[in-house]
């Protein structure tokens, strides 16, 4: 156990940063580079406190507790400090939040907020990039960037693509593909984990602009239907449309990472395209009802409701069975069942049918 | 390679050297020594071959090595800390007491079973402040004394592999190691069980391209690892989690080069030299207006007043001395009350500047301040690695700042916002190039406030630099008429005749400064206010 002050007050803790022990124990700082499930970068310079006996103020996210350490979390050097780094963050930011996709969910905007800064006292330069919307699912407003480097962390550190880095130095230094391309031409697969953990409006969902602030929508974690992985995650719905999928950071299957079909592939949810009823071969039910049938949006299709459709399916499989034997059947089936639907899907081939000819889409 | 064998190299080579002899080239900076210098790191560049090991051990090389590998490594880190050595890569810390961390960190770890090394030794050759080639001087000129020093260190600290980090824009360096290397490994020198001991190191050699802040030993370990170089908070400190993790030792080059001297001619011999706290030479790259510009190396202590006048032969073309900027673009720029000040770690930080790693910058009179602190903060900003706020958004603010007080268009606000700029920018930035950025500013502004003020209140830049804030004006009281600005001027707007005093067409001047340079009666004045040819365009 390390015994330290923090504020004045005596706090053991076993071990870790100032910002863990901090948090640990109530006291909240500030931080605008840190993510939980990042590795610390003392980058931004907002959770600095004074640690007595340092010449220069420390990070908490990265300084390690020790033993009869005196922390100020909040002293008025420390505080000056971290208004005169949001001062010159706002002063190289487009103070635009009314048309900003993550106002209300920016900790930028929230810290400005909270420390009161109004104007900033410097003139300067801003960047001036165009906002670049030439790739596919993510939109990157690189003037909104504030150079935390989150994005490039998760790329490396969850991802493992590594598909951006930070290019140039000083003032011109800029979050980039090699060679400054677009996404789509370099190694990014749209994870879209870098917008995940983009703590502004630098990076956001291309498909999700416009249709709801966080204030507007409602977040139901549930299940990714895709592939057999189970990847959780947020839907967030306003007035009952699905407008955006966000990471889940507190769950076990895949602690907020995303695939690009688990994060952007929501649209099919409310398309008219979806399939809501069984379909038949107009052939088939011509054979089966003698009549026409109800015609479909399907050329050579009638639509039919699901005891109809069973039933069809069910006599085919068992003339097929008779006629040529059960391994005359062989059935594949979906990852975007559940465990339970593919336990009864073997149990469907191996006991009714008599076949072992089944296997699964996520084995491939 | 025995200790017997090794003297029969040095016997051979010295007869040979002494036939063969090398002298210093004519046309190099580095100059024979001049009366004042003590040459401890430099005694061997110019006069060996640096591409024959051999003339390296006639000068007694490799000795000290021996000697150190039979003493205990606790040993060998008590006499570096005796010697009193302080890095001369910037900070100033002690080498035995960065290897004694280094040691302390290999000890408490379990020793790696995958066949990596322990810990490292990295020499630091990055060498990026503008105007400095101190380093570039010992690695081009006496590279195995870098090697022994590395070696004398890795032994020390535990380390068994060493990288020297030099940049691309030192080919002469980087060849004459990639031949010192393998000369060195052929003689068993580095390599495995040294000297017949139990002590195995080698060395490689890494390129950097030219980053300023690769040079700041977090980022310089970052850019080993094959990334970009970015400063890396501090704790953890490399002596305990450095290259790949593994506890490392950063050392500069003059540093480690300064070793093998201390083991050859003990610590006494090396404490005997400089000040209380800052002991042995330090080498200098003078540059600016100073008559004899180059690489010296002097004792501790010694005054910026000898350097510049009795080393550097005084100011250029008689003018005034007004400061001197030592550290490189983080340091101080020091005026005149400080010439008498003893040059060593405490003074010049007292001063406000930095040893830095030993650039030399004299300024004179026709030196404007606020010019040479916009000179430098260009710099910083440009080199900036761009990762925490206050450096890479502060310094551009600061340089705007100056860049608008040297086009006439500083306002009384600036000058406020200048010192909140410096005071925040030196506290909450990650690394010593943004707390340092601001040195510049901070001590011209404390030791220059009038010209600041002249160029912020009158538009009046006082030494003559800032375009658009003077004129030119011919003295009637001391001009003789000589028509020496006449002739020099390039536009022909000079009047006066012979041995009558001249005159400046005022409104067809453009301000070029040829006649006050061509006068040398000193009749030519520097008064504020622009020409109508000289006048900046309006700001918007
Ligand atoms: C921006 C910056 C640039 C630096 N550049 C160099 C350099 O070029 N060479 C060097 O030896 N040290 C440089 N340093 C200092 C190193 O971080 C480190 O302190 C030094 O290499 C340690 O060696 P020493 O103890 O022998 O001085 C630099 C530091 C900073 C902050
Ligand atoms: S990124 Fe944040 S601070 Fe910036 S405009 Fe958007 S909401 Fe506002
Ligand atoms: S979408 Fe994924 S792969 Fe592409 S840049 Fe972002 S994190 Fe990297
Ligand atoms: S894009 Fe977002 S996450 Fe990446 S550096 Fe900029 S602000 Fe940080
Ligand atoms: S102080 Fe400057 S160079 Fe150092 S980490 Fe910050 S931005 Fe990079
Ligand atoms: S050079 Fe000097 S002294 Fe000679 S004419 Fe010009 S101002 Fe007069
Ligand atoms: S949160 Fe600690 S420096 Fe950014």
């Amino acid at each position: 156990m390390t015994t330290l002050t923090i504020n004045g007050k005596m706090i053991e803790a076993p071990g870790g940063t100032i910002l863990e022990v901090s948090q640990a124990n109530g006291i909240r700082i500030p931080t605008l580079c840190h993510h939980p499930a990042l590795a610390p970068k003392g980058a931004c310079r907002v959770c600095l406190v004074e640690v007595k006996g340092s010449r220069v103020l420390q990070p908490a996210c990265t300084f390690p507790i020790s033993e009869g350490m005196e922390v100020q979390t909040e002293s008025p050097k420390v505080r000056a400090a971290r208004k005169f780094v949001l001062e010159l963050l706002l002063s190289d930011h487009p103070k635009d939040c009314m048309t900003c996709e993550m106002c209300g969910n920016c900790e930028l905007q929230d810290l400005i907020y909270e420390y009161g800064v109004k104007e900033t006292p410097f003139v300067g330069e801003q960047h001036e990039y165009p906002l670049d919307d030439r790739d596919p699912f993510i939109i990157r407003d690189m003037e909104k960037c504030i150079r935390c480097r989150r994005c490039i962390r998760a790329c490396d550190e969850i991802q493992a693509v590594n598909a951006i880095t930070m290019i140039n130095r000083g003032f011109r230094s800029k979050v980039a593909t090699s060679f400054d391309t677009r996404l789509q031409d370099s190694n990014c697969v749209f994870c879209g984990q870098c917008i995940s953990v983009c703590p502004t409006g630098a990076l956001t969902e291309k498909d999700s602009h416009g249709l709801g602030r966080a204030w507007q929508t409602t977040k139901v974690t549930t299940t990714c239907p895709y592939c057999g992985v189970g990847c959780n995650f947020d839907l967030n719905v306003r007035d009952g449309k699905v407008v955006k999928v966000t990471s889940h950071w507190n769950n076990p299957v895949n602690k907020g990472a995303l695939c690009v079909k688990g994060r952007f592939g929501w649209q099919f949810l409310h398309s008219p395209d979806r399939l809501t009823k069984p379909l038949m071969k107009s052939s088939l039910w011509k054979e089966r009802k003698g009549t026409e049938g109800a015609p479909s949006r399907y050329e050579g299709f009638v639509e039919t409701d699901w005891e109809t459709a069973l039933d069809a399916v069910a006599e085919g499989l068992l003339t097929a069975k008779s006629e040529d034997g059960p391994d005359a059947v062989g059935i594949l089936a979906s990852a975007k069942c559940t465990n339970e639907e593919n336990y009864l899907i073997q149990k469907l081939a191996r006991r009714e049918i008599g076949t072992n000819n089944v296997d699964h889409c996520a084995r491939l | 390679m025995t200790l017997k064998e090794l003297e029969r190299i040095r016997a051979k080579a010295q007869k040979e050297l002494a036939v063969r002899g090398v002298e210093i080239p004519p046309d190099s900076e580095l100059k024979p020594p001049r009366p004042g210098e003590v040459r401890v790191v430099l005694r061997n560049c110019g006069l060996i071959d640096p591409e024959r090991i051999e003339d390296y051990i006639a000068k007694d090389g490799y000795f000290a090595l021996y000697k150190v590998l039979n003493m205990a490594p606790e040993q060998v880190i008590d006499e570096a800390k005796r010697s009193g050595l302080r890095g001369r890569g910037g900070a100033g810390f002690p080498p035995g007491q960065k290897w004694f961390f280094a040691r302390q960190a290999v000890a408490a770890r379990p020793a790696p079973t995958d066949g990596t090394p322990p810990a490292y030794l990295i020499c630091n050759g990055d060498e990026g402040d503008p105007g400095a080639f101190m380093d570039r001087a010992v690695l081009e000129g006496d590279p195995n004394s870098v090697l022994e020093g590395m070696a004398i260190a890795a032994y020390a600290m535990g380390a068994t592999q060493g990288y020297i980090y030099v940049r691309a824009e030192y080919p002469v360096a980087v060849e004459h190691l990639r031949t010192a290397i393998p000369q060195a490994r052929r003689l068993g020198l580095l390599g495995k069980n040294i000297f017949g001991k139990d002590f195995d190191f080698d060395v490689d050699i890494r390129i950097g391209a030219g980053a300023f802040v690769c040079g700041e030993e977090t980022a310089l370990i970052d850019s080993i690892e094959g990334r970009r170089g970015e400063p890396r908070p501090r704790p953890p400190f490399p002596a305990v989690s450095g290259l790949w993790g593994k506890p490392t030792s950063v050392n500069n080059v003059e540093t480690l080069a300064n070793v093998p001297q201390i083991f050859l001619n003990g610590a006494d011999w090396f404490a005997a030299m400089g000040t209380e706290k800052s002991k042995g030479t330090k080498t200098f790259a003078i540059a600016g207006k100073v008559k004899n510009a180059g690489l010296i190396e002097v004792p501790m202590g010694i005054t910026m007043r000898e350097i510049i006048y009795d080393i550097g032969g005084g100011i250029l073309n008689k003018k005034k001395f007004k400061a001197a900027q030592t550290g490189g673009p983080l340091g101080g720029c020091l005026p005149a009350k400080y010439l008498d000040t003893p040059i060593d770690f405490e003074s010049l930080a007292a001063a406000g500047s930095l040893m830095g790693s030993g650039g030399l910058i004299v300024l004179d009179e026709n030196d404007c301040m606020v010019d040479v602190a916009r000179f430098f903060m260009d710099f910083t900003q440009d080199e900036s690695c761009g990762k925490c706020p206050p450096c890479c958004l502060g310094t551009k603010r600061l340089l705007e700042i100056l860049t608008r007080m040297t086009q006439a268009a500083g306002t009384a606000e600036d000058m406020q916002t200048l010192e909140y700029l410096t005071q925040n920018i030196a506290t909450a930035s990650l690394c010593a190039l943004g707390q340092g950025s601001v040195n510049p500013v901070v001590t011209t502004m404390r030791h220059f406030r009038d010209e600041y003020e002249a160029h912020v209140n009158e538009k009046f830049c006082p030494s003559g630099v800032c375009k658009g804030m003077f004129h030119y004006e011919i003295l009637a009281d001391v001009c003789n008429g000589c028509g020496a600005c006449r002739k020099k001027c390039p536009d022909k707007v000079i009047k006066g005749d012979k041995k009558v005093v001249h005159e400046i067409d005022l409104p067809n001047c453009i301000v070029c400064g040829d006649c006050y340079k061509a006068c040398k009666f000193e009749a030519i004045a520097i008064r504020p206010g622009p020409t109508p040819k000289s006048r900046l365009p309006e700001r918007r």
